[in-house]
């Protein structure tokens, strides 16, 4: 079973040279420590960056230079700002090659819920909408299962959906899964845990038709 | 026509119960401190604000939904404020979220004279309930409708008498899109200097969306998230 560090671990491995990449807030932020040192990401911040650098060191802190998860961070050598409709823009016009985001739920047939639990939790959709519903390449990192331990790879989404039929690939704890038109196909298991358990602990369309590698990290 | 006004509580003079009120900023990252501060004082009422956030308790707008001056929020994330969610679990505020893209396009739309956009953001979702679908290159769009504000208030870095604004860093954000919606767009500044003194080329906003600016003074710049790395 992977931890939230190791998650990003093996998201970073979908990284490619020369990509615009989004991440989220939660574990796909944590992506940005493990980019390989032979490659080239531009990472987009949807408040406005292209190029978005570490966390400044302590005294550096610049009140106007925020990531979109409220975080003081810093730029690279080649960042620009911009306003929030064209980081909007070059989202919906596909511009932005991958983007990591998390989720509560996700359906075999690729919706994904993550902005609101009914009753309970009001905090809205932020960009998540507009990043479903146009990049070109979605992955989810999440947990497999929900703290009570019931599956989060679902037949149907039960909470509000964020979008449709837009996520590819989903990271969690236990396995790689991609999304095909017949369900959840299991791609890699995490060090030490059993297909057994992947197909125990998936809810919905589960396909399993080769042997499973072990994950790389 | 003189564009320059003292302070904010003479740029905000007119400023009505039960306007509708767009406010530049993204978290507490380029928000009009100074207009807020000024609302609060004048105890404005009423008040429907366009907003990607609600501020926290304590500053930004959750200043005006302290002193409940607020009838209607629409924004994309609230997340950081304990007071907007008990006013909106008691039902004492209307909230209406919606996507931060759509948001910021709505306002470019006001802006660039266009009644609305199509935007796939939202699609299949409660967000599109009640919306118009059209379908291009095999794909479904919402029909979204322009923005229009009686006032947006925004935060500049620097401008100039005609009204030209320069924006700083990722302070940027909503605050152009929202000076091009407003019927009245108030925008106070770091720094004001005369005609002639910013580069035409470095312009951001164009004075003709802006209708009144001012100096603004004491800005807190407050930091939501501080996050910083050690010295290794």
């Amino acid at each position: 079973m992977l931890d939230k560090n190791q998650i990003a671990q093996r998201l970073a491995k979908e990284l490619k040279d020369g990509y615009y990449v989004n991440l989220g807030i939660g574990i796909p932020t944590l992506v940005a420590n493990y980019i390989p040192e032979n490659i080239k990401v531009v990472l987009q911040s949807e408040n406005g960056l292209l190029g978005m650098g570490p966390f400044p060191f302590e005294g550096q802190e610049d009140p106007d230079l925020i990531n979109a998860g409220k975080q003081t961070i810093t730029t690279v050598a080649g960042s620009s700002f911009f306003d929030s409709a064209m980081s909007f823009g070059m989202i919906r016009a596909g511009k932005v090659d991958l983007t990591i985001l998390g989720a509560m739920e996700v359906s075999d047939t690729g919706d994904i819920a993550n902005w609101k639990i009914p009753g309970k939790m009001v905090k809205g959709m932020g960009g998540a909408m507009d990043l479903v519903a146009s990049a070109k390449n979605i992955i989810v990192a999440m947990m497999h299962t929900n703290p009570k331990g019931e599956s989060k790879l679902l037949p149907h989404c039960v909470l509000p959906l964020t979008g449709i039929g837009c996520v590819k690939k989903i990271v969690t704890d236990l396995a790689v899964l991609d999304i095909t038109p017949a369900g959840f196909r299991l791609m890699e298991r995490a060090p030490g845990v059993s297909v057994k358990e992947i197909i125990a602990k998936t809810a919905g369309r589960l396909i399993v038709d080769h042997e499973i590698p072990e994950m790389q990290l | 026509m003189e564009k320059v006004y003292a302070n904010a509580a003479e740029a905000l003079n007119d400023v009505f119960d039960g306007a509708t009120a767009m406010f530049g900023g993204f978290g507490l990252c380029g928000i009009p401190e100074n207009c807020i501060a000024a609302l609060v004082q004048k105890g404005t009422k009423n008040l429907t604000c366009i907003a990607n956030n609600a501020g926290v308790d304590d500053f930004g707008i959750g200043l005006l939904l302290q002193r409940k001056l607020v009838r209607k929020m629409i924004s994309s994330y609230v997340g950081e404020n304990a007071e907007f969610e008990r006013q909106l679990l008691s039902g004492e505020l209307e909230v209406e979220l919606i996507p931060q893209g759509t948001l910021a396009t709505r306002c470019m739309a006001a802006g660039y004279g266009m009644p609305a956009i199509f935007t796939p953001a939202g699609v299949g979702t409660e967000v599109a309930i009640g919306k118009e679908v059209r379908t291009f290159n095999n794909k479904e769009y919402l029909l979204e409708y322009a923005f229009e504000a009686d006032f947006a208030f925004i935060k500049a870095w620097k401008g100039d008498t005609e009204g030209n604004l320069i924006f700083k860093e990722t302070a940027r954000n909503f605050n152009p899109l929202m000076a091009m919606a407003g019927k009245i767009t108030i925008a106070e500044v770091e720094e004001l200097v005369p005609a002639g003194e910013l580069d035409p080329n470095q312009v951001h906003t164009p004075g003709i969306y802006v209708h009144r600016i001012f100096k603004g003074i004491n800005y807190e710049k407050r930091i939501e998230q501080r996050t910083v790395r050690k010295l290794s």
